[in-house]
Parts: C-alpha cells; structure tokens; sequence
C-alpha cells in the first residue's frame, strides 16, 4: 500500500467526462464504419465463392477477387482500429470496468474467443491462400470468415443491448453480477436490435457493391460483373430494405416498451396524450418543452405505436429533466436515417421499374444514382447509432448506472485532450489513406483473367491479399 | 460453485499474454528490423513472411487486454487508467504499423511513407509495452478500488529501460524468426542482427535481474532467501544454458533452433517475472484472489474457453501449416 489520491474538484472531471464521451464516440464510430461493410462482404465473398465452386464459371472468381482486395483493405483497419476499443473501457471508463465487469467483459471475451480468433485464422488462407489449399478449402476459409464477422456482430451487440435493457443480474454493493446467463444474453432489445444491425450492415455492403458496379457498368468497363454484381445486389436489396422496415418498426416498438423517453425523443413527442401526432420535421426546443416550426400528421404515432388512435403515448414532460436524453440529436438522427433508408428503396423501385422496361444496364442516370447512394448504407447506420445511444443518456446502463458515474476518476481534461487530439490526428491520417486507396481499388476494377489465379500453377509464395488479381 | 478457478484462469491468462508476446514479438520485432534490411527485395520478403499471420498473431493481445477484464477486473480497472498514455502510444502504433501491410502495396510513389509507418508503429508499441511491463514490476499505488498515482508514473528510469530491453527482445525473436523464413543473402544478414539482438537481451536480462530485487524487499527476498534459492536456482541457469545453445546454433547456422531457442529466453524470462510477482495481479498491493470477478463470471466463460482454446490452436496451426516453410519471392511481385 502506498498514497492516496487527493480528490479532484468536480470542473475538471466534468470536463475529463465530456472528453471521454468524445473519444468513445469518435473511435467506436470510426472503427464501426468498418465493420459495418466488411459483415456483408464477408458474407457475399463466401456467396461467390461458393458460386464459383458449384457453377464453375470464371464470372465470379474475379468478381470474388476484386472484393477480397477491398477486403483485405477495409478489415486490416478494422482490426486495428477495434483493438483500441477494449482498451478504452479500461483507460477511460474504470469504474464502469470495475461496476460492470462481472457481466459484460465475459460476453465480450466470447466475441474475442469465437469471432476474432476465427476471423483471424481464416483470413490469411482467404487473402493469401488461394494458390495453396484447394478450392474446397478456400471456399471453408471464406465461410469461417464470414461466419466470425456475424458471431462477432452478435456477441457486442448481446453486450450493447444488455445495457440498453438490462436483465438477470443483481447488485452488491454497486457492482452489477450475473444471476441468469441465459436472462442476460437473451435481454429483451437483443434480438431486434440484432436483426436490425445484421440487416443495416447487409444493406450498406449491398449499396456500396450496387455503387461501384454501376460506376464500372456507366465507363463500359467490366461488363460481364458488373451485371451481375448489379443483379445480385438489387436482388438483395429487394429483400432486405422492405424487411428492415418490419424490423425497424418492431425494434422501435420494443424501444417504446422499454426506453419511453428515448422514443418520446425520436419522435419529437413533448405532451403525453392519445392521438399523438408523427412530427415529420420541427425544430425542438429543449428548453422550452416544445417543437418550434413542426410539421406533423394528426394521430399517425399513435395509431404506429399503439395501433389504435386513440392509443396514449407519453411525452418527455414526463420525465424529470434530469432523466430525458438530448433531443436534438436523437430527433434529427432518426430522420437521416429514415431519408437513407427511403433513398434505398428509391433506388430499388427504380432498379425493378427499369428491369422491367429492360433498361436496367443502360439508364445513365440511375447508373449514376447508384454510385451517389454509396454512402447511404454507412449514413444511415451512424445515424441509426447515434439515435440509440445518444437516447440512452444520460444512462450508461439504463436506469441503473448514469454515465458520469462510469468515467475514470484520476484522468484531467488535459489527458483526456492529448489522447483525444492524438487519436483524431492518427485516424484523419490512416482513414484518409484507407479511403484514398480503397477508392483507387475499386476503381481499378476487377481485372485478373481467372485462368491466372491459380487453379493451374500452385507457387508456394503467399502473394498480398491486395495484389491477387491485379495482374502480373 | 466451490472450485476455486482462480489459479485456471491464472494459467489461461497467462498462456494469452504469452502466446501474445511470442507470436507478437517476433512480427513486431521483423518490423523494427525492416529499415535496416539490405534492399527492397528483402523487406518485401519480410513483409510476407508475416503478412498472412499477424493479425491472428494481435488477436492474442485482444484476448490478454479482454481476458484481465473479465477474469480479474479490479487489475483491469487500476492498471489501464495508470497506463494510460504507454497504451496510447501502442495502440496508435499497432495502427500506423497494421494498417501499413495493405496500404504499401497500393501506394507506389508513397510506398515510403508505409515502410516507415510500418518500422515506427512497431518499435513505439514494442517499447510501451516495454513500459507497461517495467511500470507493473514497479507497482501500482491504490486507493479503495482505483488507481490513486498519476498518468505520468511510468516515466521513470526502470519502466524506460525495460522497454529499452524488450526491443532488443523483440529483434532477437524477428531476426531468428527470418533465419528461419529466409534463405541466402536475407539469412545471412539475419543471423547477424540475431547476435545484436542476443547481446543486447543478456544485458538486459542482467541488468533488470540485479535492478529488480533492489526495486521490492520481497522480491529480493523470494529469489535469495534459503531454501527458495535452491529451488530457483535452475531458472537463471537454464536461461544461460539457453543463450549458449542460441548463440551456438546461430554460429551452426541451423534454420530453426535459433527461433525456438529465443522462444525459449523469453519463457524463462516470463517465469522469472512470474516468482517476482506472484501472487499479486496489482504488484504490490492485490492479489488474483482479491481481483477475480464472480465464481459465476469466471465460470461462465470458462466453459466456453476450455472449449475454444483447443479449436483456436487447431486452425491457427493450421494457418501456419499452409504459410510453412521458406518464404518465396518472385512471382507476379512488382
């Protein structure tokens, strides 16, 4: 035993904790942009390999592996900026790692366990092995993959939804301990909002593919995938951007349940009435409890949220103030991702309208739209993201642990600001990089004839992920 | 739940932070080596002598950082806040140098920038790792449940000296690792940076195990009281014996018992930290015991852990299976 601390007066840890947030926010949003297309394309590199094994045409090998080098790209950001995370936990939210442990840091050593370890084992026969091992066993190394990003996916968000609705657990002396495993894992936002997430990183994977076949299919370039790529991805999205209406609706349902004042803030709701109107657009006014320049149709909200008009919803005025989260940004998030997600579906009408008139691959402008919409898929889950957690606040663990009480206790705002300065200058440098030569692959296109990659000659030397098909 | 797991997840973290700064160590360590390679052609050789494995290799890391929170989150909770800029710096630095493995083979004119974003991200996590190390034998001051020091309690001569050290350590394990890799010309010079390596790790290893003892009374008492001197004894003997067999194969020039042999230091090195600490998780002041989560915690995933590690061994095998052998250049390259 050594000294103690003298305690810190309250400004400066004030200021420690809205820096803290900060840094949380910002690299957890940075690294999830990664993971947000890198789910999918996991998934749709397994779809073509697998093509490619049981049809046995060349078409989608190169298309299989144009993506791998994005792949290769994307996750090696992804692994490095995900590393940060757990870290952060600790370095900045120590009484949170102390309080919570018992229960989150199992859950998430699970994901290390199954997803990372498998993600990573795989990965280098997937990138680098395809000269190596037989078709078959590359085909496996790709569905491992796959299947790592999806396991990963979800046990963070078991973790995630855990403290959006936590259940099965008890506390002794402030400190949060597991009673029912089962109880925790299966809380009850976890399945919608795991359904949801899953959909969202599908749809940004397939907008993004959808995105830069068009670009190639416009210049006149690649032809031969690009249809196909467009093909498949519209076809996803047929599926996919009807159902995440479904899943949306039912996950803001559960949010109603649980969360009231986080959906009374998506919803611009102040008043707790029946025939509660949806407010399409308005400027809210947090400190005078009302929206300013709100447009909105009558008893819509109640008859979504209730099913009946007459249905009551409850407004924040019924919240002490103390207990509502930021309205602003939760009511302005929702709607960006309401606006992406009707682009999507836009895009997707437009897609079956044109296949219809057999014009699908030659309409410039929709060919156009389609590269704009690219970041569609990666808006709308920031925004998705930032309405969720923001509309926590000002709860870490809802209705339990506010997010004050979670920060670590000896850091000044001044450490918090050299690391917070030091981690936006390092990601502006390598995301700016990334996205630089992402786009200069993608752009590049597919181009490796298949008979060159490797289903003839077998050199024992591992290439770079990066450089498989782009020619010798 | 009356089995105390205590002592097994002592032993599994401790496999995750070993298999970590082993499999790490020598990628981290081919890294700090790549500058000083004799020409393009042979760092590009280094690059993929280890490009299909790191990652893998890193996850080890996440587990070790993960595995503390969860097994003995009061560690977790007082050391990440007292480490908090040396896990800055290697965090940033795993970036620079992870990121550089893709982005050097799509840059072309700025193919230097990567090359030495590669070199500096690994010697800056290899030496605040160095840091944590050195600041965790020094000991952490705690009040009630937290870190009661300040954020800049690493800067001091020993912490700044075992990261010295660990550089050196982590070119020993890169360069046996080459020897290994490699074949000619790359081998050759690799054998030579190996000896660097190799002296400058037995200086260290002496001058940290002098240094030790005099930091912690009860250290010094653990390592020379009778009859635990006894007992101990074959520890530093073994690492002697170890060095003389690494120099000696080295010399020989044998292709693979340098790397094991390295392998072998730094196990003994760790065993050695281990008699210096235990059984505290916080040295000096809270042991495993006091630190460990839940029996219902630690069971949970242990169940999942004893089931997994053996799978993970399996296909990580495997993935070195496939990458065996020399490393090749040649093909397509450009």
């Amino acid at each position: 035993m050594r000294w103690t601390l003298p305690p810190r007066d309250d400004a400066m840890n004030l200021d420690a904790l809205l820096l803290s947030r900060l840094q949380f926010a910002f690299v957890v949003a940075f690294h999830f942009l990664l993971p947000a297309f890198t789910i999918g394309l996991a998934s749709y590199i397994a779809v073509l390999e697998g093509l490619s094994l049981v049809t046995r045409k060349a078409v989608y090998l190169r298309i299989s592996n144009f993506w791998i080098k994005i792949f290769a790209v994307s996750f090696g950001m992804g692994v490095v900026s995900g590393i940060v995370m757990p870290f952060q936990f600790g370095t900045n939210w120590s009484r949170y790692s102390d309080m919570l442990a018992d229960i989150v840091a199992p859950l998430m050593a699970y994901e290390g366990l199954m997803a990372f370890f498998l993600e990573a084992g795989f990965l280098g026969v997937l990138l680098f092995g395809r000269k190596l091992v037989p078709q078959w066993a590359h085909f496996f190394a790709a569905v491992m993959v796959a299947f790592g990003t999806l396991l990963s996916t979800f046990w963070i968000l078991v973790v995630n939804s855990w403290m959006h609705t936590p259940t099965g657990f008890s506390m002794v002396d402030g400190r949060f301990f597991p009673l029912d495993w089962l109880e925790v894992i299966w809380n009850p936002s976890f399945p919608y909002r795991f359904m949801h997430t899953v959909t969202a990183v599908y749809l940004t994977t397939a907008f993004t593919v959808l995105g830069v076949a068009a670009y190639h299919l416009r210049h006149g370039r690649f032809v031969e995938e690009a249809r196909v790529m467009i093909v498949m991805a519209i076809g996803l999205a047929s599926i996919l951007v009807p159902l995440q209406a479904v899943l949306g609706d039912l996950h803001g349902l559960n949010t109603l349940h649980f969360q009231p004042q986080k959906l009374a803030a998506i919803e611009g709701l102040w008043e707790t009435r029946s025939r509660q109107g949806m407010v399409l657009f308005a400027i809210p006014d947090e400190a005078a409890e009302t929206n300013r320049a709100s447009i909105e149709i009558p008893g819509l909200a109640s008859l979504y949220l209730r099913h009946s008009v007459e249905g009551r919803v409850l407004g924040l005025r019924d919240f002490p103030r103390t207990e509502r989260p930021p309205v602003i940004p939760v009511f302005y998030a929702f709607r960006v991702m309401l606006g992406m997600w009707a682009i999507m579906m836009l895009l997707t009408v437009w897609g079956w309208w044109l296949a219809f008139r057999k014009r699908l691959f030659a309409t410039s402008a929709y060919l156009r739209a389609c590269t704009w919409a690219i970041p569609a898929g990666f808006v709308a889950v920031t925004a998705g993201w930032v309405t969720t957690e923001v509309g926590r606040q000002p709860w870490v663990v809802y209705g339990f642990l506010r997010t004050a009480d979670a920060v670590t206790p000896n850091l000044s705002s001044g450490d918090v600001a050299i690391s917070l300065a030091l981690y936006t200058l390092v990601y502006a440098i390598v995301f700016g990089a990334g996205v630089y030569y992402l786009v200069k692959v993608a752009r590049a296109g597919p181009s490796a004839p298949a008979h060159e990659l490797g289903l003839a000659q077998r050199p024992a030397r591992p290439l770079s992920g990066a450089e498989l098909g782009e020619g010798s | 739940m009356t089995i105390d797991l205590v002592p097994v997840w002592t032993l599994i973290l401790g496999l995750a932070v070993v298999m970590y700064v082993l499999l790490d160590g020598f990628d981290l360590g081919v890294g700090i080596l790549f500058p000083f390679a004799p020409d393009d052609n042979a760092r590009n050789l280094m690059m993929d002598s280890v490009a299909p494995i790191w990652d893998g290799n890193e996850t080890w890391l996440i587990l070790g950082g993960i595995g503390l929170f969860a097994a003995f989150p009061l560690a977790f909770a007082i050391i990440m806040p007292a480490m908090y800029f040396p896990i800055l710096v290697m965090l940033l630095g795993l970036i620079f140098r992870g990121v550089a493995f893709e982005f050097r083979l799509k840059a072309h004119r700025r193919r230097f920038v990567w090359d030495q974003s590669f070199f500096w991200g690994s010697l800056l996590a290899t030496y605040a790792q160095g840091v944590v190390l050195g600041s965790f034998v020094r000991g952490f001051p705690v009040h009630g449940r937290q870190f009661a020091g300040s954020v800049f309690d690493w800067a001091q001569p020993f912490p700044l000296v075992v990261g010295a050290g660990l550089v050196f350590g982590y070119v020993l394990l890169g360069a046996t690792w080459l020897v290994m890799k490699a074949e000619g010309d790359l081998q050759r010079w690799a054998i030579g940076k190996a000896r660097v390596g190799l002296i400058g790790v037995v200086v260290f290893i002496a001058v940290v195990s002098i240094w030790t003892p005099l930091l912690e009374q009860r250290i010094a008492q653990r390592w020379l009281s009778w009859p635990n001197i006894a007992w101990l004894a074959p520890i530093p003997l073994t690492t002697a014996a170890v060095t003389v067999w690494l120099w000696v194969s080295l010399a020989r020039g044998r292709d693979v018992a340098p790397f094991f042999a390295a392998l072998g230091l730094f196990l003994l090195c760790y065993m050695g930290l281990g008699v210096s600490l235990w059984p505290n998780v916080v040295p000096h002041t809270i042991s495993l015991w006091d630190a460990a989560s839940s029996p219902k915690s630690q069971a949970f995933l242990l169940v999942g852990t004893l089931f997994l590690l053996p799978i993970i061994a399996m296909y990580t095998g495997w993935s070195y299976y496939v990458f065996r052998g020399k490393v090749r250049g040649g093909v397509g390259y450009h």
